[in-house]
C-alpha cells in the first residue's frame, strides 16, 4: 500500500478501483458533451429545418439520421453506463462494503482500457468515408444489414466493433461487480446490511450479464450479414429482419433497468441523509428491486407492437409491462414515505434526487400509455415516446447523476463543491428540462414522427412549429444550464474547501474511510454492526449511527 | 494487500470461481440466444434438411469425439494438479491443447470442402446459421487453446505453482465449450 507509484501507474494504468472510477467519469462526461452537441444540432434542424445551424452549418438529412443514431447510441452507452455502473458501481462497492478494492483489480483495469478502445472506435467511426453510423440507435435490418440501404459502409461496421467492446468491458466490470459483493464484504456485511445503492448495482449486472448474449449473437449475425455475405436478416435470402428486433429488445428493456437502477440508489442513498430517517421499507424495496429484474425479461416485445409479429403476443407483453410498474411504484412510495414528516435538507444533492423522483413519476405514467398496445399502435414511433424515454433516462442519468456526483464529490475529490453554484444548476437544468420535454408530448400526439429531420415538409405538422421552435430554446438554454456544473466540479477539485471524513454524517462504510480514500480504503477493515440507515435512532446521541461504530463493548464482544 | 484471490473470502469460494461462473453464465445466454434464434427461425420456413443433408457428418462425429476427449484430457490435467504431479499436468495440458488444434483443423477441412462445393455463407439461411454458429463456436475453441497454452507456458516456466486453481477454471470454461458443441452437433447435423 505505502509503496509509491509512477506517473503511469498512478493515473493511467491504475488498477485502484477509485482512479478507474473516475477515468469513466472523465470519458462519460467527454462523451456527453459530444451527446450534447448532437442535441443542439438535431434540435436547431427541428425548429429552423435547413438554415445555417449558428456555429456548424447546414445539416443534410443524411447527416440527421447519422445525428438520431449517434445521439442515442452516446447517451445510453457511452454517458449513461460508464457514468452510473460503472463510476459509481466502481467507486463505491469496495467503499460501502468494506473492502480494500475490487475481487479482480487487473481485470478492472482491462475492462476501463478496452470501454477506452470501444470509444476510439466509435470516434474513429465519424471519420470513415461514408460517415458514422446512421440506422437509428436500434440499428433494425433490413436497413442495418446491407451498406446500399444506408449509405454507410464502414460507419455501421464499427458502431457494431464499438458496441461489442463495449459489451465485452462490461461483461468484465459486471463480473468484477458480482464476485466483489459475493465475497469482499467486511466482517458483519450481511446482504442485508448492504447499502440499496449496492443492491441496484449488482442486480443491474445481473441484469446485463444475462441478456446481453442474445444481443451479441444477434450483432455477430449483422456483422457478418455485412460483411460475409450471410442473409440472416434479409428475405431475399430467407432471413427474418424481425429477429434482430427480438434480439434486440430482450437486451434493451433490461438495459434500461441497467440505467436506471443505478439511479434509483443513488436516489435512495442521498434521501435518507438528508431526510435524517431510516429509508422506507428496506427489506420491500429490495424484493422490488429483484422482482423488477425478472420481469424485465419478459416485456421485450412491448417495443414492437407494429413491427407485424403476432399480434396475439401483443396482450401478453402489455400485461407484464403493466405488471412491472408495480415494484417500480414500490419504489416510488418508499421514497416518498421516507421523506414524510422528516426534517429535509435541502442541499444540492437533495434537490437532485428530488427532481430525480418527481421526473422519474411522469416518466413512468406516461409509460403505462405506451406499455398498452391499444394507445401505443397510435403513438409508437412519435415524439411521445421521446418525450416518455427522456423523462425516465434524463432522470436516471443525469438527475440521479448529479445527486450521485454532488454527494460523494467530497469523498472522490477531498473536497466540498459549492452550494450556490450546485443550487443554481439545479433550478436551471429542473426548469428548462421540464420546458423542453413537457411539450414534446404534445408534439408527439399531434402525431410528429421520430426520426423526421424536416416537419415543414408535412402539411399537418406545420402548426406544431411554434411549440418545436420553443422546444429547441429551452433545449439549449438546458445545454447551456449545465455551464455552472462544469465550473462547480473543476474549480471545487482544485479550490473547494476540504471536506472532513464524513460531511453529510451518513452512516455507510465510505464515509468511515479518509477523504480522498488512500490506495487500499481503509486503515483496518471496518467491522460492521447494522443496516445503513439507522438515522435519529434513540440509541444513538447523535442522529447518524454509522454501521461500523459499536455502541457498547458489550455489543462490540456480541458481533 | 497485493492479491485478492489467496485472501479470505466472505464466502469461502475462491473469488476467481465466482468469476468464472458468471462468466459462463453470460455465456451460456450468447450460445442460447443464438441456438433459439435458429430453432425459431427453422420451425418458421422450409428447405432446412435438404441444405443439411450436404454437410460432411462423418467428420463432424470424428470431431465430436475428438472435443469429448479433450474434455477427458482437461479433466485428468486438473486431477494432475491436485495430485500435485507436475509432469503429468505438463503432459495432459499438451493432449488437450492438440486435441483443440485438431479439432479446429478438422473444422476448417470441413469448412475448405463445404464453400468449394459451393455451400458459401451466403448460400442461404441455412449456411448463414451453419457458419454463424460454428464459427462462433471455433473462436471459443481457438480461446480456450490460447488459455491452456498460457498455462502450460507457466509450468514450463514455474510460475504457475502459487496459481494452480487456474487449471479448474480454464477446465470449467473448456468443458462448457464442449457442452455448447454438444447441442450444436446434433442441431445442424442430425436434422
Amino acid at each position: 500500500m505505502s509503496e509509491k507509484l509512477g506517473f503511469w501507474r498512478t493515473y493511467l494504468f491504475s488498477t485502484d478501483h477509485k482512479t478507474i472510477a473516475k477515468q469513466y467519469f472523465t470519458l462519460g462526461l467527454l462523451w456527453a458533451i459530444v451527446g450534447g452537441l448532437t442535441a443542439y444540432l438535431m434540435r436547431w434542424q427541428l425548429a429552423f429545418p435547413d438554415t445555417e445551424v449558428p456555429g456548424w452549418g447546414f445539416i443534410a438529412p443524411d447527416f440527421y439520421n447519422m445525428l438520431v443514431t449517434m445521439h442515442g447510441t452516446i447517451l445510453v452507452f457511452f454517458v449513461a453506463m460508464p457514468i452510473l455502473l460503472a463510476t459509481f458501481g466502481n467507486f463505491l462497492i469496495p467503499l460501502m462494503i468494506g473492502a480494500r478494492d475490487m475481487a479482480f483489480p487487473r481485470l478492472n483495469m482491462l475492462s476501463f482500457w478496452v470501454f477506452a478502445l470501444a470509444s476510439l472506435v466509435l470516434l474513429i467511426s465519424f471519420f470513415v468515408p461514408g460517415g458514422a453510423a446512421s440506422a437509428g440507435w436500434t440499428g433494425y435490418p433490413p436497413l442495418s444489414a446491407k451498406a446500399d440501404y444506408t449509405g454507410v459502409g464502414w460507419g455501421i461496421n464499427l458502431w457494431i466493433l464499438a458496441l461489442a467492446l463495449e459489451f465485452i468491458s462490461f461483461l468484465m466490470g459486471g463480473i468484477n461487480f458480482l464476485t466483489t459483493t459475493i465475497n469482499l464484504r467486511a466482517p458483519g456485511m450481511t446482504f442485508f446490511r448492504l447499502p440499496l445503492i449496492i443492491w441496484m448495482q449488482i442486480t443491474a449486472a445481473v441484469l446485463f450479464m444475462l441478456s446481453v448474449g442474445p444481443l451479441i449473437a444477434g450483432a455477430v449475425m449483422l456483422l457478418m450479414d455485412r460483411t460475409l455475405g450471410t442473409t440472416f436478416y434479409l428475405p431475399e435470402g430467407g432471413g427474418e429482419p424481425l429477429l434482430w428486433q427480438h434480439l434486440f429488445w430482450f437486451f434493451g428493456h433490461p438495459e434500461v433497468y441497467v440505467i436506471l437502477l443505478p439511479g434509483l440508489g443513488m436516489v435512495l442513498e442521498t434521501m435518507p441523509a438528508f431526510s435524517r430517517k431510516p429509508i422506507f421499507g428496506y427489506r420491500p424495496i429490495i424484493y422490488s428491486t429483484i422482482a423488477a429484474g425478472i420481469l424485465s425479461f419478459i416485456v421485450w416485445a412491448h417495443h414492437q407492437f407494429i413491427s407485424g409479429m403476432d399480434p396475439r403476443l401483443a396482450m401478453p407483453f402489455s400485461i407484464t409491462t403493466i405488471i412491472i410498474s408495480v415494484p417500480f411504484a414500490l419504489i416510488v412510495f418508499a421514497m416518498i414515505a421516507t421523506l414524510w414528516r422528516a426534517s429535509i435538507h435541502f442541499s444540492t444533492p437533495m434537490l437532485f434526487a428530488l427532481g430525480t423522483l418527481s421526473v422519474f413519476i411522469l416518466g413512468g405514467l406516461t409509460g403505462i400509455f405506451n406499455g398498452s398496445a391499444p394507445i401505443d399502435i397510435y403513438i409508437h414511433d412519435t415524439y411521445f415516446v421521446v418525450a416518455h424515454f427522456h423523462y425516465t433516462l434524463f432522470s436516471a442519468t443525469f438527475f440521479a447523476g448529479f445527486a450521485g456526483i454532488t454527494y460523494w464529490f467530497p469523498k472522490m475529490f477531498g473536497r466540498m463543491m459549492n452550494e450556490t453554484l450546485g443550487k443554481i444548476h439545479f433550478w436551471l437544468t429542473f426548469i428548462f428540462f421540464n420546458a423542453t420535454f413537457i411539450p414534446m408530448h404534445f408534439v408527439g400526439l399531434g402525431g410528429m414522427m421520430r426520426r423526421i429531420a424536416n416537419p415543414m415538409e408535412y402539411e399537418f405538422l406545420k402548426s406544431l412549429q411554434p411549440v418545436n421552435e420553443f422546444i429547441t430554446v429551452c433545449a439549449i438554454l438546458l445545454l447551456i444550464s449545465q455551464i455552472p456544473f462544469v465550473v462547480n466540479f473543476l474549480w471545487s477539485m482544485i479550490r473547494g474547501s476540504v471536506a472532513e471524513r464524513n460531511p453529510w454524517q451518513a452512516n455507510t462504510l465510505e464515509w468511515s474511510a479518509p477523504s480522498p480514500p488512500p490506495h487500499g480504503n481503509f486503515e483496518t477493515i471496518p467491522v460492521v454492526y447494522r443496516s445503513p440507515y439507522e438515522y435519529s435512532s434513540p440509541e444513538a446521541t447523535e442522529d447518524w449511527l454509522p454501521q461500523d461504530r459499536p455502541l457498547t463493548p458489550s455489543a462490540a464482544a456480541r458481533q | 494487500m497485493n492479491s485478492t484471490a489467496e485472501t479470505i473470502t466472505a464466502t469461502g469460494i475462491p473469488s476467481g470461481k465466482i468469476g468464472v461462473w458468471w462468466f459462463l453464465a453470460s455465456e451460456i445466454t450468447v450460445f442460447g440466444g443464438f441456438i433459439a434464434s435458429y430453432i425459431v427461425v427453422r420451425l418458421g420456413s422450409s428447405g432446412w434438411s435438404e441444405a443439411a443433408a450436404h454437410l460432411n457428418f462423418s467428420l463432424a462425429l470424428v470431431n465430436t469425439f475428438v472435443l469429448l476427449t479433450s474434455s477427458l484430457t482437461m479433466v485428468l490435467a486438473f486431477a494432475a494438479v491436485e495430485g500435485g504431479n507436475r509432469k503429468r499436468l505438463r503432459t495432459y495440458l499438451w493432449l488437450t491443447i492438440l486435441l483443440g488444434l485438431t479439432f479446429l483443423a478438422i473444422k476448417a477441412f470441413e469448412y475448405g470442402g463445404e464453400i468449394a462445393a459451393g455451400f458459401t455463407p451466403g448460400a442461404g439461411i441455412f449456411w448463414s446459421f451453419y457458419y454463424g454458429m460454428t464459427g462462433l463456436h471455433a473462436l471459443h475453441v481457438l480461446g480456450g487453446v490460447v488459455v491452456n497454452l498460457i498455462l502450460l507456458f507457466a509450468t514450463l516456466r514455474g510460475l504457475l505453482k502459487p496459481n494452480e486453481h487456474r487449471v479448474e477454471l480454464a477446465g470449467l470454461y473448456w468443458h462448457f465449450v464442449d457442452i455448447v458443441w454438444i447441442f450444436l452437433f446434433p442441431l445442424l447435423y442430425l436434422t
